[in-house]
């Protein structure tokens, strides 16, 4: 037996069974003699054992789906992690001057070219995107596609994206320097906002595929015999690429 | 990505328990764990000890619980004690130990938070007091003196009789 004063902590690590069995042993010869001390030792484990049990249905009932951990690490995978994006973004901005927009693989072209049409794509995103009461002017498809080709007075392609994960919410026809612009608008399951905007180009019009970044959205542009295409999201360049990739497949096979 | 969802899944029962006895409400607390899961998911490759994740995991629902007191704190005050009792307790358990069940879960809620953390990470949790320093990010001699306070604040809530039902609590109590 050590001669250790027993402290208030010993009493604690007691009830809490911490206590090296030789210390235990040394707590409870001591609570023997001292009745008092005992008393309110017994009550702090009466407490411990009342909470426990008042507690243990709780961690018996079964998960509810908002809990499925296979399901938070499968959309997790599905959609980059935001402070992933953030540091993206972050990088983004400092590559391209603080605010500024960065265009990758384009350099600034002339007017009405892709780094034009990458800022219409970036603010229509920005405009309509956030707008919860009418974010697309009309949503029927048929009746959409019919009004934009009459606008920009050639066949317009709507971009099929529901194997990629998204629905199509709608369009409208928006205005920029270099004409009317169709806008195409999808959505996620979680209500993440994607906007395709594609209209004639005026110069660029064969343009190669390029990423561009700025403020907290990214997006690709590009061009194929005359008309521009830009896609714009809140995810990161590289998780927008695959869309990008499968808008420009589908609208080539027009 | 299989060794975390078999490290995580095993804990999330526990992370809800503590989550629901800090917020005292049902829908709030899973939110709660739903955040914390989604972060763990996100910084799993971040986090520094290799150790059991199981103290990283409440210690990113302790700092996410904290958050959402400070900026609620007047609504998280003042939530039904009795609502607290009602649908946390097993359906199965008898109305005499239902009403102690209430009436300890009810007296818990009336301590601060800090201490009632404390109480249930080391009592319900079985964190040791190290690793219930580290969740809290205070030193261990300071888990020890709300732990301390935590229990001689229950015990006198205990003693005293019952806001509704008086006395029953120190009658049905077992004796030391």
């Amino acid at each position: 037996m050590s001669n250790r004063p027993i402290s208030e902590d010993d009493l604690h690590a007691y009830v809490d069974h911490a206590l090296e069995p030789e210390r235990q042993a040394e707590v409870a010869a001591y609570l023997e003699s001292h009745p008092d001390v005992a008393r309110r030792v017994a009550s702090f484990s009466d407490q411990r054992t009342m909470l426990r049990a008042a507690l243990a249905p709780i961690a018996e009932e079964p998960l509810p789906p908002q809990l499925n951990l296979s399901r938070i690490i499968e959309s997790k995978r599905r959609r980059p992690a935001s402070f992933r994006w953030a540091i993206a973004a972050m990088l983004m901005l400092a590559i391209g001057g603080v605010g500024g927009w960065a265009i990758r693989g384009a350099t600034e072209g002339p007017a009405g070219g892709l780094a034009a049409l990458a800022q219409e794509a970036s603010d229509s995103y920005k405009v309509y995107a956030s707008d919860r009461t009418r974010p697309v002017e009309l949503r029927d498809s048929a009746e959409l596609v019919q009004w934009v080709s009459n606008r920009l007075q050639q066949p317009v392609k709507l971009p099929d994206l529901t194997k990629s994960g998204y629905r199509l919410m709608g369009g409208r026809v928006v205005p920029t320097a270099h004409g009317p612009a169709a806008m195409f608008m999808y959505d996620d399951d979680h209500g993440e906002r994607l906007v395709v905007l594609t209209r004639p180009m005026t110069s660029d019009q064969n343009a190669p595929m390029a990423a561009h970044s700025g403020g907290d959205v990214a997006g690709f542009s590009w061009a194929d015999g005359g008309t521009g295409y830009s896609v714009v999201g809140p995810r990161s360049v590289e998780a927008l690429r695959p869309l990008a990739n499968e808008i420009r497949k589908q609208a080539q096979a027009i | 990505m299989n060794d975390m969802l078999h490290q995580i899944e095993p804990v999330i029962p526990a992370l809800r328990r503590y989550a629901r006895a800090l917020v005292r409400n049902h829908a709030a607390a899973d939110d709660l764990v739903q955040d914390c899961l989604e972060r763990a998911v996100s910084h799993w490759e971040q986090r520094r000890d290799t150790g059991s994740p199981k103290s990283w995991l409440f210690a990113i629902l302790h700092n996410l619980a904290i958050n959402q007191f400070r900026s609620a704190a007047a609504r998280v005050q003042h939530i039904a004690i009795d609502e607290a009792g009602e649908h946390e307790i097993g359906q199965d358990a008898v109305q005499e130990q239902k009403m102690i069940y209430q009436d300890v879960l009810g007296k818990l809620a009336k301590l601060p938070d800090e201490q009632r953390a404390v109480l249930l990470l080391i009592a319900v949790e079985d964190l040791s007091y190290a690793e219930a320093a580290k969740v809290l990010n205070i030193p261990i001699g300071t888990v020890m003196s709300r732990l301390s306070r935590a229990r001689e604040r229950l015990q006198q809530e205990l003693e005293r009789p019952a806001d509704h039902q008086q006395g029953n609590v120190v009658q049905l109590r077992s004796k030391p």
